[in-house]
């Protein structure tokens, strides 16, 4: 499976990927929403579409919550599942989040057991145990 | 982008001597007769934390204060050996049980009652009693009642559970996101859970290896990763008196790594989706335990002081890995 990575650290980037590859997945990384769109779709004309796609909120160019709008508004990539992984903690700005069509949220700073926790619920993960024994 | 670092969740073990571990090992077993065999490590690091928070040199010193008969940091000792992080909807199995087969056939069976009553014995510090109860406002038709219980040995974490408040770190952990937003407003830097899901639930001090209080019928237990850290004999006990406050048709659920066998014939496994749950065994020559009604000669519900008694609760020793992108 394939997975999109956005974060305008590099660090994070390196983490977020760390912990996808753990579970299987390859992943393709972008450093703000608008490089994450041109790589959709790219990946879209590759025939890899990604599973999912951990979206950071706060970057240069385009931040992750209009990413977020961009992408539910095209339906070819309605099968993307997406997962804010942000500093970004007030309730409302959640809410935002999950009303534009994020499906999980992820509070940084995070374990690698969260996460995998969270794609497992996503159903992206087949069963979380094995994975993080 | 700005991260802050989270604080150590575990401090390094600095070498406790092999009398004062083995002092520690056998006052906790004596006292919440939970097994610390093998895990040193345990020990060494969690009185480490305590040391830093009473302000004292080393581990060590913490035995050393205990050895000599400090009733408070031997309280405290137990307390930092039993309490621990537990997550929202933990191991998906059980929940994921509730939610398809288990609560919908409660609920038919008790439609003339319209009442649940639902028991997380050694709850911690709540997510498993509040994710029930978010279970049930998604499920049970309204107008019903239901009556959530949560238990446990450490006062510490009742309190927390009661305050139903939670770090950054502990909503990240299972939670999903449009759980967390419906039901945890944010409190500072922590969150905190509505007074609509808090008022569904009520905490209480229990020590599963005594005889238990009056506690009534449950219809569903959940007694989860507990029964490891007791020896067999006291599992079964537990597991008796459990039996006799679980309705006939009730659901007794187990962490992933408990079990019944070889505790007496008196449970029936039963495969819910993916997961074990154990029913009573009706089958006949079954041993049925007595009922604990009425007032029971400890008082109920209230547990003695806590200077003491440094009795605490058996919860899920283990070591939550490091965040990450906190640095």
């Amino acid at each position: 499976m394939h997975a999109l990575v956005i974060d305008d650290s590099r660090t994070m980037r390196r983490i977020v990927s760390s912990v996808l590859a753990r579970v299987g997945f390859t992943c393709v990384e972008a450093e703000h929403g608008e490089e994450a769109l041109a790589k959709l779709e790219d990946m879209t004309a590759a025939g890899t579409l990604p599973a999912i796609a951990t979206i950071d909120w706060n970057m240069p160019v385009m931040n992750g919550l209009t990413f977020v709008t961009r992408v539910r508004a095209d339906t070819r990539w309605r099968d993307v599942t997406l997962m804010m992984v942000t500093t970004e903690s007030e309730h409302g700005q959640i809410v935002r989040a999950l009303a534009a069509g994020a499906h999980e949220y992820v509070l940084k700073p995070f374990t690698a057991e969260d996460m995998i926790s969270k794609l497992s619920m996503l159903g992206l993960v087949e069963t979380s145990a094995e994975v993080m024994a | 982008m700005t991260v802050h670092a989270p604080e150590s969740l575990t401090a390094k073990p600095t070498g406790m001597t092999e009398a004062s571990t083995s002092w520690v090992r056998d006052m906790v077993r004596r006292e919440a007769s939970i097994v610390l065999d093998g895990k040193d490590y345990l020990i060494d690091s969690r009185l480490c934390e305590l040391a830093r928070r009473l302000g004292l040199s080393s581990a060590e010193e913490v035995a050393r204060n205990a050895i000599r008969g400090d009733r408070s940091v031997m309280a405290g000792i137990v307390d930092a050996l039993t309490t621990n992080e537990t997550s929202w909807f933990r191991d998906g199995g059980p929940f994921e049980a509730l939610r398809t087969t288990i609560l919908p056939e409660l609920i038919r069976a008790r439609q003339s009652e319209r009442s649940l009553r639902i028991w997380s014995a050694a709850c911690s510090s709540g997510q498993e009693a509040y994710s029930v109860a978010m279970m049930c406002k998604k499920i049970v038709p309204p107008g019903w009642e239901i009556d959530i219980l949560g238990t446990d040995l450490s006062r510490d974490i009742l309190d927390r559970a009661k305050a139903g408040r939670y770090s950054q770190l502990e909503v990240n952990r299972g939670l999903p996101a449009p759980l967390l937003v419906q039901w945890m407003r944010r409190a500072g830097t922590e969150w905190e859970v509505i007074p609509e899901l808090r008022q569904m639930v009520r905490w209480d001090w229990m020590n599963l290896a005594h005889p238990f209080p009056a506690l009534g019928r449950f219809d569903i237990v959940l007694l989860r990763n507990v029964l490891i850290y007791f020896d067999t004999r006291t599992k079964t006990g537990v597991l008796d008196r459990t039996r006799a406050h679980l309705r006939s048709d009730g659901y007794l659920l187990l962490g992933g790594a408990e079990t019944t066998v070889g505790l007496g014939d008196v449970w029936r496994r039963e495969v819910v989706g993916t997961t074990p749950a154990w029913r009573i065994n009706d089958a006949p020559g079954a041993h049925s335990g007595p009922i604990e009604t009425g007032p029971s000669s400890r008082p109920a519900m209230t547990g003695p002081p806590r200077s003491a008694s440094p009795v605490r609760s058996p919860s899920r020793p283990a070591h939550p890995p490091a965040p990450l992108g906190g640095r």
